[in-house]
């Protein structure tokens, strides 16, 4: 069965962007417009991997990250957080709430997929 | 990057920059309003950040000048007032400007101009411009091959953080050979171990030559959160300067883990160090362990060097691995047998020996069977030839592309594919693709295209060959059908369906007989082969487009998974592959569906063939019976059987001459308590009884 990652960004054409990319690479996507709407679905639907941005409305990235590992069905999944590259703190920051790794903005498809392989296995 | 992705992101900055405008409205009747700040803010990240994923470099660059004075203002560094939200509006209207400009002329001057005002009111470096995209790692040199010692030591919450260690290793394993030992002195007692902590640690021997840093790239994302070591051990380019074996105690002192004079007091007592280290417990026995496997690599790594130009391969006759594998084929028959003594003997001395030959059987089984393997890429050089020889002799240019040339199957499958796919290719030629006149008058290229790939799917390969010729015409197939009494006048057909009448006995749509195809060997024979190695063709197509048919076939011919089933006191076997459920039938249901032999399956309905009555076999069947669901040619259908057994490793046996005219039954094979059971040959069994309904 298709791995089912979440892809949380308020920029609409950064998640078409990740979904189509993903959806390519043969797995299937859950989309969610910020850190509430995120965390929402987390806990109505099995998420094996969760991609964010961390700059949203609402709920930050980093707001998500802590919520997420708190979910009992979250508490492993690998989790790749959005950065720029003006963000070396957030970064740190995101790692200490329990984000798995990180890309940074901007990414091309190719990148993104090598970074999907390498936490999902 | 796709024009569809780049459209979004300009529709989506347009909504922003509205929204942007009248947040700066508002900001300059609320100056503190520290939401509103930020919502400028975000829109501005959003812009650059989006902007540089798309392209958008000059919006990027832009931008981020405007972002990092709120990001001023959002720390409060920086208060807002008229002549900034003056500054900000007029960025605004110059990146809608620029987005408007679509990578055309705009007023560079003007961004200069409001960058210079927004550097006036907040001073900063601009070493933080956007990095343009980082190109994709420069290609690997070929560097020499090093021997690598990793010692990875993740922190104990490790998968806290999503973390996978094992997804780590994996990594490393691609980048060379590599011997993995775990250290599992780190356990806690059981009462006081936590299973969401990870208390081993991992050393890693690594040969590769892909250098030290592609070793590093594969634990970025947890720097942080172990230790890690990389020690470089062996250089193994140059052979001339062979050096000695490092001993183990030497490596357990380069690892600091023991010191030279504890080693030279064991030396004394002259037994083998590695298990003086052990028995005077200075050091774990698994880092001792560790030690001797990376004694052992090194060496193996060198000894690979020597004899890779001595042999690389030998040649055996074939008919000797038939042997081979005829003889695995007993074993995993007779270990069958020996598992299911054991399992009804409950000794426990007996069940280990049984489980230990389970697994090395099913080990010799994978590597017998492996060696039997043959890239399919000789086949189709062949059909190159082919298409080029046939491609002149109709009038057409044809180009022939092949993919998974060096998908691996079995010698005999091979050999037995190689008519049903030349059979396949001459049609696609004859009847696919069209004249270049006609193709050009269709708009499409003169050159038509064949495409021939192989990929390995779960247990079985699919070969496909798709060209972009003119499809089928499922019209003219029903027109001919039913001239040719294949169906009847009112029947109804799915497109799919129709397709598939083309491997109708007798069927033949080609408006006359040509060179090429229609020697009267028709489809169906093609289909008959295909099924004979247990595989299935299927076809679609898009008329005027091309078609596209997927032939799927099975790894081996020698050895099956089946699922093991009993009827009365007869056993069956269907094979796994095509198995997709299994339910169970009770009377009621029987009585319910009046004699239609239809089963509701989560409703839908599936016809099922009930092999009790079909095989004449005598007796009750019991109270619930059960359906073994299978799929053949994209149809459900069911066999009801009184009881399931389970998986079942099985060697096939032909039934041998007398027999070999029975339909329904494809071969035989030995259970493990020496029954014989029967190999249902679900496709046919599914034609006979359609075509007794007929």
């Amino acid at each position: 069965m298709a791995k089912t990652i979440m892809t949380a960004d308020d920029s609409a054409s950064v998640r078409q962007m990740v979904t189509f990319t993903l959806k390519q690479g043969g797995y299937d996507v859950v989309e969610a417009v910020d850190g509430k709407d995120a965390l929402q679905k987390l806990s109505q639907c099995k998420v094996d991997m969760l991609i964010t941005d961390l700059n949203m409305p609402n709920l930050d990235g980093i707001g998500l990250i802590k919520g997420a590992r708190a979910l009992p069905a979250c508490k492993f999944i690998p989790i790749i957080m959005l950065t720029t590259e003006s963000q070396d703190s957030k970064k740190a920051e995101g790692k200490a709430a329990g984000a798995t790794g990180w890309i940074v903005k901007p990414f091309k498809p190719e990148q993104l997929m090598a970074v999907v392989k390498k936490v999902l296995g | 990057m796709t024009d569809v992705h780049r459209q979004a992101f300009r529709e989506e900055a347009y909504e922003l920059l509205a929204e942007l405008e009248n947040s700066l409205l508002e900001l300059e009747e609320r100056p503190d309003d520290l939401d509103l700040i930020s919502r400028v803010f975000r829109a501005m990240h959003t812009i650059k950040g989006s902007g540089s994923m798309f392209g958008f470099d000059e919006i990027a660059r832009f931008t981020h000048e405007v972002e990092t004075v709120f990001d001023m203002v959002r720390n409060g560094k920086l208060a807002v007032t008229k002549t900034l939200v003056n500054l900000t509006l007029a960025a605004r209207d110059q990146i809608k400007a620029m987005l408007d400009a679509d990578g055309g002329d705009f007023d560079a001057g003007q961004s200069s101009q409001i960058i210079a005002g927004l550097r006036e009111l907040a001073p900063h470096d601009d070493a933080a411009a956007p990095a343009p995209v980082a190109e994709a790692s420069a290609p690997v040199e070929a560097s020499e091959t090093v021997t690598y010692r990793i010692r990875f030591t993740p922190v104990r919450e490790i998968f806290g953080f999503g973390v996978n260690p094992l997804n780590l290793l994996g990594e490393l394993r691609e980048l060379g050979p590599c011997n993995v030992i775990a250290h599992t002195t780190g356990f806690p007692t059981l009462e006081e171990m936590d299973p969401e902590q990870c208390y081993v640690y991992w050393d890693v021997i690594l040969t590769t030559d892909q250098g030290i840093n592609a070793i590093k790239d594969v634990f970025i994302f947890v720097e942080d959160d172990c230790t890690l070591t990389i020690d470089e051990i062996a250089v193994h380019d140059d052979l001339d300067h062979e050096e000695h074996h490092k001993k183990v105690g030497e490596i357990l002192i380069e690892r600091g883990d023991i010191t030279m004079d504890e080693m030279n007091g064991l030396l004394s007592k002259q037994k083998r160090f590695g298990e003086l280290a052990v028995e005077s417990g200075i050091v774990p026995p698994t880092k001792v362990a560790s030690a001797l496997v990376e004694q052992q690599h090194v060496k193996e790594v060198r000894q690979e060097k020597q004899t890779q130009e001595a042999a690389t391969s030998i040649r055996v006759p074939a008919d000797r691995l038939d042997l081979l594998v005829n003889l695995v084929g007993e074993l995993v028959t007779v270990q069958a047998r020996l598992s299911s003594t054991a399992a009804e003997r409950s000794d426990a001395e007996l069940s280990a020996i049984a489980e230990e030959v389970e697994r090395l059987t099913s080990e010799l089984r994978d590597s017998a069977l492996n060696i039997r393997m043959l890239p399919i890429g000789s086949t189709f050089s062949k059909f190159k030839r082919l298409v080029r020889d046939l491609s002149a002799e109709l009038g057409k240019e044809i180009e022939m592309t092949t993919d998974g040339a060096d998908t691996e199957l079995d010698k005999t499958v091979i050999e037995k594919l190689n008519d049903p796919l030349v059979h396949l290719i001459r049609n696609s030629l004859d009847h696919g693709i069209e004249l270049p006149e006609v193709r050009v008058a269709a708009g499409k290229p003169r050159h038509g295209t064949v495409h021939l790939s192989a990929v390995h799917s779960g247990d079985s390969v699919l070969l496909t060959i798709n060209d972009d010729g003119a499809g089928l015409d499922a019209e003219a197939i029903r027109a001919k059908a039913i001239e040719k009494g294949i169906i009847s006048p009112t029947a109804e057909l799915s497109e799919k369906e129709l397709f598939n009448l083309i491997f109708a006995p007798g069927f033949s749509t080609a408006k006359k007989l040509s060179s090429v195809s229609g020697r009267g060997v028709g489809m169906d024979v093609v289909k008959k082969a295909i099924e004979a190695l247990r595989g299935a063709i299927d076809i679609t197509s898009v008329k005027g487009k091309g078609a596209k048919i997927t032939v799927r076939i099975p790894l081996t011919l020698a050895i099956i998974e089946s699922l093991l089933v009993k009827i009365g006191t007869d056993y069956f076997m269907l094979p796994l592959s095509l198995v997709d459920e299994c339910v169970e039938l009770t009377r009621d249901d029987v009585s319910r569906s009046h004699g239609r032999n239809l089963a509701n399956v989560r409703e839908h309905l599936v016809p099922y063939i009930p092999l009790r009555q079909r095989f004449q076999i005598t007796g009750e069947p019991p109270e619930i019976e059960q359906i073994v669901i299978t799929e053949v040619d994209g149809m459900r259908v069911g066999f009801v059987v009184d009881h399931v057994i389970g998986e079942h490793q099985t060697v096939i046996k032909s039934l041998g001459r007398a027999y070999k005219n029975i339909e329904g039954i494809s071969g035989a094979t030995i259970l493990g308590d020496g029954n014989v059971a029967l190999i249902l040959d679900i496709p046919q069994l599914v034609q006979s009884v359609e075509s007794e309904a007929l």
